[in-house]
């Protein structure tokens, strides 16, 4: 019996493929979650909305809070880590949770290295704008990507302008004669392995979500249809009017994300949604999505 | 003989894929009117409440219930052998909504958190003698099984992990992960 090898941790992000993964700051909003059928709860102490309007460093969430979610559902309980911040990692690798988010939405702490993640038993799902970002992630053990999108904003664009790159990406490798990978790998900073892989198989290696700025039953479908394998909702549910509602209705949207009948159906009467921000309206040292290296 | 996989959530896609390896050609199934095409049904990896609550809410559960067995095949892995069981320990405090068609006791996450994940050769003796490739995520265990449910594999220490109830299959483990069809070809006789 061999534990925590690198095939248990790509399937469990396997497992929640058709899903959303949902922010939650305490164990109320993670039954709430539960309830309204999240395959996963992301246990932080501020949703990034509130990271981004106070300010200040963001780290890793209290232990306690952590350990409190984790004990009042029987999903799989994700947490963040700061970039680079390998003790958090280890930290909640000991709580003995299913997946640590090595996160943009933290304020990172090493500006060069990330974790390097095939020393952990625990997976690791990273953020990335594009193909070179994300093999880069899996070249140092993440074993889930999501788009990042940006965090806290209400506002999907950036999510959509990064998961067209990413796929567009793939199906424009495809198309590559076996002598252009090298350079094309040379090009966007991946390993020439994984580059490989993608143009052979024509898809990313692990699986990957969206994230950052999801807020509506339509956004979640939208997401899919480009192509990503599951979403994840962060401030877009518990600042809303109404979150059991508006969580059941995105969970419903992405599992019937071709179905524009059941997405009409679902989006009557979801209350406020929270209140969206123009990117272009961030000050550019605000941006989360451009921390990451 | 047409074959579904339920694609509410999960590894779906992974299953579709092995059925197309040994020569089918499923269909998803996300509504009461794509049920009523299939005459065998897998339900995948993923996470049980969650597809517990969509069975439900898109009234899935008594179609299921009335053809179980029947008219229609099942085979649920690891989710989907939680849906199947009878008798569930360590489920959501709250409920979850369940299939119940298997005379199976399961624990669900009963070997742990992701963590105590793991994979293991399985011995699987009506798939014939080279050992059955088993992954085990957040896995659940079959901690009693009926008079009517005969073992169909087990970890090397005897531990039941795949059981089948006339043509009902649950499997704790994943063979959809892997590239060994046996499974899937056996489903497919029952």
């Amino acid at each position: 019996m061999e534990k925590s090898t690198w095939t248990t941790k790509v399937g469990l992000a396997q497992m929640l493929k058709g899903g959303v993964i949902m922010d939650v700051i305490n164990a109320e909003q993670a039954r709430i979650a539960e309830e309204a059928g999240a395959v996963a709860v992301m246990a932080l102490e501020r949703v990034p909305a509130d990271i981004r309007a106070q300010g200040g460093v963001a780290r890793m969430s209290d232990p306690e809070l952590i350990l409190a979610i984790k004990a009042s559902v029987t999903i799989p309980v994700m947490a963040k880590a700061r970039i680079g911040h390998f003790v958090e990692a280890q930290v909640l690798e000991s709580l003995g949770i299913d997946y640590i988010d090595e996160s943009e939405v933290l304020t990172p702490a090493d500006e060069e290295h990330h974790i390097n993640k095939h020393k952990f038993k625990i997976p690791f799902v990273c953020g990335c704008r594009n193909i070179g970002e994300g093999l880069r992630r899996v070249a140092e053990g993440a074993a889930m990507l999501r788009t990042k999108g940006e965090a806290g904003t209400g506002n999907v664009v950036e999510a959509v302008r990064h998961a067209r790159a990413v796929y567009s990406e793939v199906r424009r490798l495809q198309g590559l004669g076996e002598d252009e990978l090298f350079v094309y790998a040379k090009q966007i900073q991946a390993p020439y392995e994984l580059v490989r892989q993608v143009a052979e198989t024509g898809r990313m290696p692990v699986v990957n979500f969206a994230a950052g700025g999801i807020a509506t039953p339509a956004d979640a479908a939208l997401m899919m249809q480009l192509g990503v394998d599951g979403v994840f909702v962060g401030s877009g549910i518990f600042k809303s009017g109404d979150p059991l509602k508006r969580a059941r209705a995105i969970v419903e949207a992405t599992t019937h994300y071709n179905d524009p009948e059941i997405i009409a159906e679902v989006s009557k009467n979801l209350g406020e949604p929270m209140v969206g921000i123009e990117i272009s309206k961030i000050p550019t040292e605000q941006l989360m999505a451009q921390r990451g290296w | 003989m047409t074959i579904g996989v339920l694609a509410l959530q999960g590894d779906f896609r992974e299953h579709v894929e092995a059925l197309r390896r040994v020569g089918a050609a499923p269909i998803d199934v996300r509504l009461p009117r794509q049920l009523a095409l299939v005459s065998h049904l897998i339900i995948p990896g993923g996470e049980s409440t969650t597809i517990g609550r969509l069975l439900n809410l898109y009234g899935m559960i008594e179609p299921l219930r009335a053809r179980a067995g029947r008219d229609l095949a099942i085979w649920g892995t690891c989710a989907g052998a939680i849906l199947l069981a009878r008798e569930l320990r360590d489920a959501r405090a709250a409920g979850q909504h369940t299939l119940a068609l298997m005379d199976l006791t399961v624990r669900r996450n009963a070997f742990g958190s992701q963590l105590d994940s793991f994979e293991a050769p399985l011995n699987a003796p009506v798939l014939g003698e080279p050992p059955l490739p088993g992954i085990f995520i957040r896995a659940p265990r079959i901690e009693a099984i009926g008079p009517d449910v005969e073992a169909v594999a087990t970890l090397p220490d005897g531990e039941i992990v795949a059981a089948r109830q006339g043509r009902i299959l649950a499997t704790t483990f994943h063979p959809e992960l892997t590239s060994d069809d046996r499974m899937h070809r056996y489903f497919l006789t029952l």
